[in-house]
């Protein structure tokens, strides 16, 4: 390529005008200005957002039970709603794991495989989307302050993400990231092993919040709702002072000028 | 019991067909190769750091060391192969002074509770070594009974520094270790071993305490 | 592995442990120390990855291949002079091997470690019939001493610390005195089990890997009790898992050293053994017999099933386990199984049955971290995932162990209430509208919510959900 041509955006693939978002049910219920903050980020880098009505969930804790058709058919109301070949952006690890990753093997031998499989090429994780997509930069307008990173597992080994999130953190000059003592330890959240296995669940979520708490920073963050809401709890009950937050909240938070 | 064995393979054959799975490919792997003198820096390295201790000789005088290094560490009696070379060669050395040199000459039954509760130390040759990891290899049979490695507190060996191969596959497909001339073939990397109180190391559990290395440089130039 | 012969119950059972502040910092510290070994013995991610594609690779055609090696395996073995006997179940093999030791008058065995041999309860088996069975390992001594089972698959006696084995020594061996220094205590067992080499009518031990070209056992270990095991006694019994063979000595290479690496962080361990036949032509020692006992007890029910046959390429190196928040936390005993750990979780209920050890199969948050160290890429949460839906269906063709009996209709139940709401947008609406606008006045006995608080707040809903403010303000500006 001769020098005086910019590069495609994040490893050659071509930026795209408009994408779809997915909610997630976990944010929408529980951490909807993360949803807000990442269709901002995105809108703000010149990407139009269509958001479908009529979305629910992924489907996903219906599945990890064996519960396969009943996920299936949950699913398929989603894959429905994201029709042609826009990408479909969640702001949820496990979400776009699932999506990307588990819908194909769900729907094997069904007659809309082919429809699926298409659908989960199309699916990006937000951070995912906003470094290796759209190469987004990001100018800290904050004041300074301490964050430590909690890599959800199934961001981390189900969807394979490396190293996006850090990438945009590591932009904002007044964020000081501290390493999170066993960052990529499961949190305890697992879904329905929450509730299934609630000592265990909770005996894990005590160590995360503890190891949050050890690093002496003011907030800590995540990719995956269900993450958050699990050290969010127990910091609740023991009244810590940490706050947990989701990525896209803070990334634009420290973006935007009110 | 051929029943068992009909109704197992039975059971195995009816199995649903897999697809065919393409063989494996070694070719990614780093590169695992050093020159003959890395070779024995990487080898004593490796089993230096599990307590392995190394007597340096040249090709001449390794029986003197052997014999010399028994004295030292009041060893009466070092067990070994009559037949083999370093037998023969250890035997043809010895002068008064020396521990006696016993040989492994009869069936172990008859010697039972001299080999387990007298002989100081056995001795044996090598095959190869493995640069990689560090180890040593063998081959017991006839003329290098296996026990004479294992029971012993002490096993001395004599590692010839050109036998060396970069690595365990390596020694496999270049000097035919375990690939059938014997009913036994060995790797010791160091003297026995074990970590199942509290993760902590200790030294010389059933096998061998001690493990001395005599390395010949029999390496040209 | 039963308490009292009721259900397991991997719930009860890890409560309990997680109330154990000694199991947990031992278990802690271990588990940590082994992780950072493995690491440190694969600092090139690249190297790594070639690593497991060729082990896997490996084992994954073993296993395509497996009647034909198991048939190659008895005829190589059979002409070194290796006698080959095959067990369809624990029982069988159990009653084999009884008859072996019997028509030679061996009353006195001695054994190496061997997990398949925990499967089968042989050592209470052959107390029951008159055969004193002494575990030689150390940490597999340290816990016989204590009539207790392992916690780990590699280092059994894991759960102790020192001051609790020094204790034991003291009270159990023969002019012991109390010392915590590690080498004496090490230096005491090494005195005991001398004499019981010595003395023994026989030897036992598992197998690491089976060759088939050359009919060769393979066992790997730091102690050189393996080796006592095998070659001092004049009889030698060797139990394997019938998915243990490969097909040649350089299909050992790579997987030994994946083994020893992801198992304990050693390149190398002190001895690899390998065994061609019992004491040959001219040799001055080594056992008058060996025999090889091949087991099934379930393995090729799991083998006959693609999804679930990747189950058998485990080396057991116990990565898994050492890297598993669950196990972590809770040791191996509360798996009340003869495997722990996430390859135990997947292999217990395929062998026992899905529906009696549902527990377990739940017992996981699916974090990943065991596929992501497993030397020959097991997909653990995937089959973890399928035996939840054996469990709970009746799938015809599937040749699962228990399938269904696990299904129960309150969760039958759940399901379908959870997809009739979530397969109807305007349903969920309305959930979503009652749980902002009620958003703290959840009833706290709701039984899932009464789960979550056991050492969590209760979780509040936002006041408006995401899709409610879209809908209401349209989406947010940049």
């Amino acid at each position: 390529m001769p020098p005086w041509e910019c590069s495609d955006a994040g490893g050659g693939t071509l930026r795209p005008e408009r994408a779809y978002f997915y909610g997630t049910c976990l944010v929408d219920l529980f951490f909807p200005e993360a949803g807000l903050a990442g269709i901002k980020l995105l809108r703000r880098a010149g990407v139009e957002v269509v958001f479908p009505e009529g979305q629910t969930c992924c489907g996903q804790p219906a599945f990890n039970c064996g519960y396969r058709e009943e996920a299936r058919a949950v699913a398929r109301g989603q894959v429905a709603l994201f029709p042609g070949d826009l990408p479909v952006i969640l702001p949820s690890g496990s979400c776009a794991g699932m999506m990307r990753n588990h819908y194909p093997e769900l729907f094997h031998g069904e007659p809309d495989e082919a429809e699926v499989r298409a659908f989960s090429a199309r699916v990006y994780e937000l951070t995912e989307f906003l470094v290796d997509v759209l190469d987004l930069r990001l100018e800290d307008l904050g004041e300074p302050v301490k964050v430590t990173w909690h890599s959800s597992c199934h961001a981390l080994r189900d969807l394979g993400l490396n190293g996006q999130p850090q990438a945009l953190l590591g932009q904002l000059a007044r964020v000081e990231l501290a390493p999170l003592a066993r960052e990529a330890e499961c949190c305890g959240f697992g879904g329905t092993f929450s509730v299934r296995q609630p000592e265990l669940s909770g005996a894990m979520a005590c160590d995360k919040a503890a190891d949050a708490l050890a690093t002496g920073a003011d907030r800590m963050l995540s990719t995956d709702g269900g993450c958050l809401l699990n050290v969010q709890g127990v910091l609740g009950k023991q009244g810590a002072p940490l706050r947990v937050q989701h990525i896209a909240e803070f990334l634009w938070e420290r973006t935007h000028a009110d | 019991m051929p029943e068992a064995r009909t109704a197992i393979l039975a059971l195995l054959r009816a199995a649903d067909a897999m697809e065919a799975i393409p063989a494996p490919d070694p070719s990614g792997l780093a590169r695992r190769a050093w020159s003959p003198a890395e070779r024995v820096t990487r080898l004593r390295k490796g089993m230096e750091a599990v307590h392995t201790e190394f007597l340096e000789a040249a090709p001449e005088d390794w029986p003197r060391q052997v014999l010399d290094f028994c004295r030292r560490e009041g060893v009466a009696d070092l067990l070994l192969g009559p037949r083999s070379g370093a037998g023969r060669a250890l035997l043809a050395a010895r002068s008064p002074g020396d521990p006696e040199l016993v040989p492994y000459e009869e069936p172990v039954e008859n010697f039972k509770d001299a080999l387990f509760h007298r002989i100081g130390a056995g001795f044996t040759g090598t095959l190869a070594g493995v640069a990689e990891t560090g180890g040593l290899l063998l081959e017991p049979g006839p003329e290098e009974p296996r026990l004479l490695s294992l029971v012993p507190p002490i096993h001395i060996a004599l590692l010839r520094a050109s036998t060396i191969e970069d690595t365990l596959a390596a020694a496999i497909r270049n000097r035919g270790w375990g690939k059938g001339r014997t009913n036994n073939a060995l790797l010791i990397s160091g003297p026995s071993k074990t970590a199942d109180i509290e993760q902590t190391l200790a030294y010389g559990v059933h096998g061998p305490k001690r493990l001395v290395v005599v390395l010949v440089d029999d390496l040209v130039g | 592995m039963q308490i009292d012969g009721a259900h397991p119950d991997f719930r009860a059972a890890s409560a309990r442990a997680l109330l154990d502040p000694q199991l947990r910092a031992n278990f802690r510290r271990a588990m940590d120390g082994l992780m950072a070994k493995r690491a440190a013995q694969f600092p090139d991610p690249a190297d790594l990855k070639a690593m497991r594609d060729l082990g896997t690779a490996i084992r994954a055609r073993s296993l395509l291949r497996l009647p034909e090696l198991l048939e190659q395996l008895e005829a190589s073995c059979t002409r070194n002079g290796i006698q080959v006997h095959w067990a369809r179940t624990c029982q069988e093999a159990n009653g084999k091997i009884l008859g072996l030791l019997r028509t030679r008058g061996a009353t006195r065995l001695v054994k190496g470690k061997s997990m398949v041999s925990e499967e089968m309860g042989l050592n209470h088996f052959l107390e029951a019939n008159g055969v004193e069975a002494l575990e030689s390992d150390l940490g597999e001594y340290i816990i016989q001493l204590d009539g207790e089972t392992p916690s780990h698959i590699i280092m059994p006696a894991i759960h102790k610390n020192r001051n609790q084995i020094a204790r034991q020594f003291a009270q159990k061996i023969k002019d012991a005195q109390f010392t915590e220094d590690v080498d004496e205590l090490t230096a005491m067992a090494r005195r005991v089990l001398r004499e019981k080499f010595f003395e023994a009518d026989a030897g036992l031990s598992g197998v690491n890997f089976a060759v088939a070209d050359t009919g060769t056992l393979c066992l790997v270990e730091n102690e050189g009790n393996g080796r006592m095991s095998t070659h001092v006694p004049p009889l030698h019994i060797a139990v394997m898992g019938l998915e243990k063979v490969v097909g040649t000595l350089e299909e050992v290479a790579p997987l030994y050293a994946l083994l020893t690496r992801s198992a304990t962080g050693q390149a190398v361990t002190t001895y690899l053994n390998l065994i061609r036949g019992p004491r040959g032509q001219g040799e001055l020692d080594g056992p008058r017999e060996v025999h090889l006992v091949i087991l099934d007890n379930g393995r090729s029910r799991i083998y006959a099933d693609p999804g679930l046959r990747a189950t058998l390429r485990c080396i057991r190196c116990g990565a898994c386990m050492n890297h598993c928040p669950v196990y972590t936390r809770v040791g191996g005993h509360a798996y009340e199984a003869v495997y722990p750990g996430p390859i135990g979780k997947i292999l217990t209920p395929q062998i026992e049955g899905v529906g009696v050890r549902h527990d377990q199969l739940h017992g996981s948050s699916l974090c990943g971290a065991c596929a992501e160290v497993c030397p020959v890429r097991i997909p653990i949460p995937e089959i973890l995932v399928r035996l939840r839906r054996e469990a709970t269906h009746d799938d015809p063709g599937s040749r699962v162990e228990g399938k269904g009996t696990g299904r129960t209709s309150a969760e039958d139940l759940s399901w379908r209430l959870w997809a009739m709401v979530l397969r109807r947008p305007r349903l969920y609406r309305t959930a979503c509208w009652f749980a902002t606008r009620f958003r703290r006045l959840l009833p706290a006995d709701l039984p899932l919510l009464k789960a979550w608080t056991t050492a969590r707040a209760r979780p509040v809903p936002a006041r408006r959900s995401l899709q409610e403010r879209i809908r209401k303000e349209g989406l947010p500006h940049a």
